[in-house]
């Protein structure tokens, strides 16, 4: 019951998202402002994580292809596609739903909490659209933009831990990853990347618009909303995967 | 002038308020007192449409509040200025632009315009200094002074205070107290206060609501609450030895007599 009474909640907050905004200028201030704070301020964690990823899956395809019939240039293939279409959008949305997902429930908790929320709301403004809209469309905005920076390093994460280790050369790995590309996987990914990004940015809105108490339910709230996002970001994977492959 | 017509509110089975009407006066204060879990709160969110009552009506100017579309609301909200508890700024604006949001949201003005309008406020509620700084850097007495000018920003029809002298020292209260009854006379604005403050209530409360257990108890003014019969609103008002000492004071100033349940012997010993 309890369940199903949350999810009503959820798509009633999604669905008094769209009124006219009071102005234009204000709210798109406020979105500029979100798109900063989620894109560039996650970037820099987003980059250290690609650039390992790759170079790990290239150290640990090497180590697993040890049969001479398979030419070296397989393994920038294997890590291709695995960066594409695992790696980039599921790992890298994994990682934001910690970051900014907790930032998201933590700042709208401590809005509703210190009554923010109620003084923008006796001012005649439509709190859902002012604070969550921008947030929403952000995140499905730059985060995209998030996982094609990821994918890029992260192969090019895997070229270089290739030629430092010896494996293969960068002449090898980018004749590899011309073999058998497929656009359709970039499609793919791009696909799971908005979903992942709707999924990161809505659900701790949820969570932190509605929390009700003080500074520990805030930070229950956050808690539950990165578990909860974590959770949908996995079961949509296994959906969209078993829908579009 | 806003109306309550026997509005009920109650969460789950628990009624919070049940039947309450009153009116609120143009260009006065009027005090909603009572002690904790007496409802006051919750009639407060019913006054400004943060609570939906379950049954009554709420009429502004005689425009019923309670059954009105999104955009009526909106158009009486955009009347409404309210001073929280907490002071309610924005943590990440500046006192400035805290001043400025209403401004930037509701009207096409330029930013010399914008920037004057807060000025004037600023300055109305004598605060001066402090444009640049952020909430977390200025004091209790300074922010509840912010959130006034940001309330006030708009020229509000209706002003609402929520506990304005809360963690604020006495000679500070009193001067949130006068800055609020000023600005009532001035701008003729229907000011309803939430208060604890026995000091509130003696010196601006031109009418006060007692409430008690969700329900009114009590209504007149500052003048008459000393000669309240009602045990219930002396027990809340007068706590306090020090308080049944200066109410009986007041009283042989204006009748000659004290309450008749205490003795004379006592009081000018």
């Amino acid at each position: 019951m309890k369940f199903i009474h949350e999810f009503g909640r959820y798509i009633l907050m999604l669905r008094d998202m769209f009124s006219k905004p009071e102005n234009r200028k204000v709210y798109w201030k406020e979105f500029m402002h979100q798109c900063n704070d989620i894109g560039i301020g996650s970037l820099g964690i987003v980059v250290i994580i690609s650039i390992f990823m790759g170079a790990v899956s290239t150290l640990q395809t090497a180590y697993q292809l040890v049969s001479p019939l398979i030419p070296k240039s397989s393994i920038a293939q294997i890590v291709r596609d695995t960066v594409l279409l695992e790696f980039a959008p599921t790992l890298v949305c994994i990682v934001l739903a910690g970051v900014v997902g907790s930032k998201i429930a933590s700042e709208l908790g401590n809005m509703r909490v210190s009554e923010q929320i109620d003084a923008l709301e006796i001012m005649g403004i439509n709190t859902k659209t002012y604070l969550v809209l921008p947030k929403i469309v952000a995140a499905m905005i730059v985060i995209p933009m998030l996982v094609v920076i990821s994918a890029g390093l992260g192969i090019w994460g895997g070229r270089l831990a290739g030629q430092a280790a010896g494996i293969l050369s960068t002449t090898d790995y980018d004749k590899g990853l011309l073999n058998s590309f497929l656009p359709y996987n970039v499609v793919f990914a791009m696909i799971k990347a908005y979903v992942f990004s709707f999924i990161i940015s809505s659900v701790p809105a949820f969570y932190g618009y509605y929390v009700e108490g003080g500074a520990l339910e805030i930070g229950r709230a956050s808690t539950k909303s990165v578990v909860v996002s974590c959770i949908l970001i996995l079961f949509a994977d296994y959906v969209l995967a078993a829908i579009l492959l | 002038m806003i109306e309550v017509q026997h509005i009920k509110k109650g969460f789950g089975d628990k009624i919070v308020i049940n039947d309450v009407s009153a009116v609120m006066d143009d260009g006065k204060c009027n005090l909603i007192i009572g002690s904790s879990g007496s409802g006051k709160t919750v009639f407060m969110k019913c006054l400004v449409g943060l609570f939906r009552p379950d049954s009554g009506s709420i009429l502004y100017d005689g425009e019923d509040f309670t059954n009105m579309d999104t955009l009526g609301r909106k158009e009486i909200r955009k009347k409404i200025g309210m001073l929280f508890q907490g002071s309610a700024l924005f943590d990440s604006l500046t006192v400035e632009r805290n001043v400025q949001f209403p401004l930037d949201m509701f009207t096409d003005w330029t930013l010399a315009e914008k920037k004057k309008r807060v000025n004037e406020v600023l300055d109305r509620v004598e605060l001066k200094d402090a444009n640049k700084k952020f909430p977390a850097e200025i004091s209790g007495g300074m922010k509840k002074r912010v959130g006034i000018a940001r309330a006030i920003v708009l020229n509000p029809k209706y002003l609402f205070c929520d506990e304005p002298n809360s963690g604020l020292d006495p000679q500070t209260s009193l001067v949130i107290d006068k800055l609020i009854k000023e600005l009532t006379l001035e701008f003729n604005i229907t000011t309803v206060i939430n208060t604890h403050d026995m000091n509130s209530v003696m010196e601006i409360g031109d009418k006060i609501i007692y409430m008690y257990k969700g329900e009114k108890e009590w209504e007149g003014t500052n003048k008459e609450i000393i000669f309240s019969k009602s045990q219930r609103l002396n027990d809340f008002i007068f706590a306090s030895e020090f308080l049944k000492d200066a109410k009986d004071m007041r009283m042989l100033e204006q009748t000659g007599k004290i309450d008749n349940n205490r003795n004379m012997d006592d009081l000018l010993q």
